[in-house]
């Protein structure tokens, strides 16, 4: 693995590797020093053309961690007519000596370009890239899957565990790239989404692709529920008028309380941030002892802890956990 | 002027014949042709290769005025040659935009003023292509460069009325309004093909009905008000379904493909390479299929290069950043053969690809000497092209100011080893040739 660009990219045993290596990471922070010396001296550069707070302090977080330095560097606006195009800002980190870029940018297939390229010679991580892929999204999604419901969960997949992931699908990296790495891992996943939010062209991939949230929750009884953010610009016709109301999307794709108590006793409900509680998800669901959501963001860190150690440990003698 | 003798090329790749070119005619053909080459002659050992009508391109970005660092006139017209063309309509699209007897004009002479090859301006439809006010396309017609195509390339006239009136307006001096066939609505933010592979990249779908829809639309207002409409670069099967059913209705519309819909498809987008990111894009192999039969039986009548010129930094960048458009007027030949000769699927000869890039176009563009027949007493513009000599396709060998050619190590299996236009060599011997007669100082 020299790059991590897109969850498809994955083979099972490598996706299987990262997970257990960020139970072993997850394991070490618990202890009262927290702090690896892994990518001493090491420069991982955050790269974010979009505002994402959340996956940046992540991936800053699992950096430091593995007392790496970290620079963080912002830089929205990013085609050649609004100013330093992303080859030049590739080219600038590459000669400031780093060893690893993290991306976030909003045009889909933008860390492609910069690992292949030529532009630099730094392994790229996708952090989320427009409505393509999130790839360390997706491990964590499946690290909090595999921890809740696999028993034995050292070298285990997701085999048999069913899957529903609901929401704007159409816009969404985190239902690509958790369709990509879920099936990888053996889960069986339903999308669920109305018609307008499903992208033509869905029929290859490899899942199940339902219009009624009430049907896949009662037949397809999923093992865990993941409710994808919604933007409230999408029903507006500028938008393009996904859906006509806030309130119909809630009713017939929001998990509301009555949904969430027909759920099986097991069941998680997952949401990968940050959530519209009222409109995706009811407080009670996103309250509940079923609710992960907090528990994905401490994942989060550990998961990117181990793509950040395997992706660049490797590359010289690193120093294993 | 240099006469030239051309002797044993298979015209339109069917009988060997020699042709003889003396003061910009074509003298004499056959056994009488060498019996009539006055002295000094250059002769052409043509044996084995293929003589053509000069090829005439009814869609050409040249970039001038405006764009001069993609593509002018001059290297543009300089590119044709290299690429068999006699023959370019420059496009519309500059800055300004081509949509006064002035502009127009302008283009008209720096074609004239470079010599390589006849330069027919378009002229837009709507002033500034901006789709609310009618350009005076009369003015245009009228103008030294006798416009009789209009169009708004790269935009749609979408508005319907407008489109309506600019259809029966061209009457008067029987223009005719080629289409860019694209519903702006269902097509906003529109990046690549919608379907498989753009639900997979994440990158906003151009479905094939914002095309095919405007296409309906247009060959039904053709046939209200007796006016013949162009489709530009027709991309999906459906719309060669509209269009073939407009024509057994007895509907004025012609259509182009341009060579590059013919060999790519959206596949070559998983990369996120921009240099396949054009308009309209890469389709399905499907359409490429369909494409390729209905240029065959006469359903799309011409291939036209679309040849859009774009500077590096334009395509040195995110996909969604780039620029849309790629290099077609040198590997034009070498693809069409690729695509409709070597496979053999379709009984496509070169006396087909004499009437769809030469014979043809030029008759859509109400070009009166160009696309003529190889025969005494017609304007010696001619095309000699290599059947057998394959090349490889190399972005800095091309002669367009730009290097945004999709087709960069591909094999290509034909070649344009010489030019005549107006009787002067502009390529011989495969080398475009900066000291021809009459060239600028």
């Amino acid at each position: 693995m020299r790059h991590l660009l897109s969850a498809a990219d994955l083979s099972r045993a490598e996706a299987i590797e990262i997970l257990d290596t960020a139970a072993t990471m997850a394991a070490t922070q618990s202890r009262e020093i927290k702090k690896l010396p892994a990518l001493r001296g090491r420069a991982v550069v955050n790269l974010f053309f979009e505002d994402s707070t959340r996956t940046r302090i992540s991936f800053e977080a699992a950096a430091k961690r593995l007392s790496a330095d970290v620079i963080n560097f912002s830089a929205k606006g990013s085609s050649v007519s609004k100013g330093e195009s992303l080859k030049d800002t590739a080219q600038t980190l590459q000669a400031m000596g780093a060893d690893a870029v993290v991306i976030r940018h909003d045009a889909s297939g933008a860390p492609q370009r910069l690992a292949t390229s030529g532009w630099i010679d730094a392994p790229v991580i996708n952090a989320g890239d427009g409505k393509h892929q999130h790839p360390t999204q997706a491990l964590l999604d499946a690290y909090t899957i595999r921890r809740h419901l696999v028993a034995d969960r050292t070298g285990a997949g997701l085999d048999g565990l069913r899957v529903a992931v609901v929401g704007d699908v159409l816009h969404s990296r985190v239902a690509r790239s958790n369709v990509d790495l879920l099936h990888t891992l053996g889960a069986e996943v339903t999308l669920v989404a109305p018609p307008t939010l499903v992208p033509v062209g869905v029929e290859t991939w490899p899942c199940q692709v339902c219009y009624d949230l009430d049907a896949t929750l009662d037949e397809h009884t999923p093992d865990a529920v993941m409710m994808l953010r919604v933007q409230r610009e999408r029903m507006s016709a500028a938008g393009g008028g996904f859906f006509p109301s806030a309130a119909e999307y809630s009713r017939r794709y929001g998990l509301d309380a009555a949904r969430l108590s027909r759920l099986a006793e097991h069941t998680i409900v997952m949401h990968p941030g940050p959530m519209n509680r009222g409109l995706e998800i009811s407080a009670q669901a996103a309250d509940s002892p079923r609710s992960t959501v907090v528990e994905q963001v401490a994942n989060g860190v550990a998961v990117r802890m181990a793509v950040l150690y395997l992706l660049l440990a490797g590359t010289d003698e690193g120093t294993h956990p | 002027m240099t006469a030239y003798l051309i002797q044993g090329a298979r015209l339109y790749g069917e009988e060997r014949a020699d042709l003889l070119l003396t003061d910009g005619r074509i003298a004499a053909t056959g056994s009488e042709a060498a019996d009539a080459a006055p002295v000094g002659t250059v002769r052409i050992d043509a044996d084995g290769l293929v003589a053509l009508p000069g090829l005439v391109d009814l869609h050409t970005h040249l970039r001038e005025p405006g764009r001069e660092d993609a593509e002018t006139v001059a290297s543009g017209t300089r590119a044709a040659a290299a690429g068999g063309f006699t023959c370019v309509h420059a496009m519309a699209n500059t800055t300004p935009t081509a949509d006064t007897a002035g502009v127009v004009e302008q283009v008209w002479r720096l074609g004239q003023d470079a010599g390589w090859a006849e330069v027919r301006p378009i002229g837009a439809v709507t002033v500034g292509r901006a789709g609310t006010q009618l350009a005076e396309l009369g003015a245009m017609a009228d103008s030294a460069a006798a416009v009789r195509v209009f169009s708004d390339d790269g935009d749609c006239v979408h508005d319907p009325v407008l489109m309506r009136r600019a259809l029966e307006y061209v009457k008067a001096f029987d223009g005719v309004v080629a289409q860019h066939a694209q519903e702006p609505r269902l097509t906003e933010g529109a990046l690549m093909h919608e379907g498989v592979v753009s639900a997979e990249l994440g990158l906003t779908g151009w479905p094939a009905v914002a095309e095919e829809a405007i296409i309906a639309r247009d060959v039904l207002l053709a046939e209200h008000v007796g006016s013949r409409v162009h489709i530009c670069h027709v991309s999906t099967a459906g719309s060669v379904e509209i269009i073939r059913w407009a024509k057994q209705r007895g509907i004025q519309v012609t259509a182009e493909v341009t060579p590059h819909h013919l060999v790519l498809t959206d596949e070559q987008v998983r990369g996120y390479d921009p240099q396949f990111k054009v308009n309209p894009p890469l389709r399905t192999a499907e359409d490429v299929a369909a494409l390729r039969a209905a240029l065959a039986d006469g359903t799309i009548d011409i291939v036209a290069t679309d040849h859009a010129p774009h500077p590096r930094e334009a395509k040195d960048c995110e996909f969604a950043a780039a620029a849309m458009g790629m290099t077609g007027l040198e590997t034009a030949v070498g693809v069409v053969a690729a695509a409709m000769i070597a496979p053999g699927e379709h009984a496509f000869t070169w006396a087909d690809v004499a009437r769809t890039l030469s014979t043809v176009p030029a008759r859509i563009g109400r070009v009166p000497h160009q696309g003529r027949p190889l025969a005494p007493g017609e304007p010696a513009h001619v095309t000699l092209i290599d059947p057998e000599r394959s090349w490889r396709v190399h972005p800095e060998d091309l002669h367009t100011a730009s290097e945004n050619t999709p087709f960069t190590d591909r094999e290509l299996p034909a070649q344009v080893v010489a030019t005549f236009f107006r009787g002067v060599a502009t390529v011989l011997d495969g080398d475009v040739r900066n000291d021809r007669e009459g060239a600028p100082a």
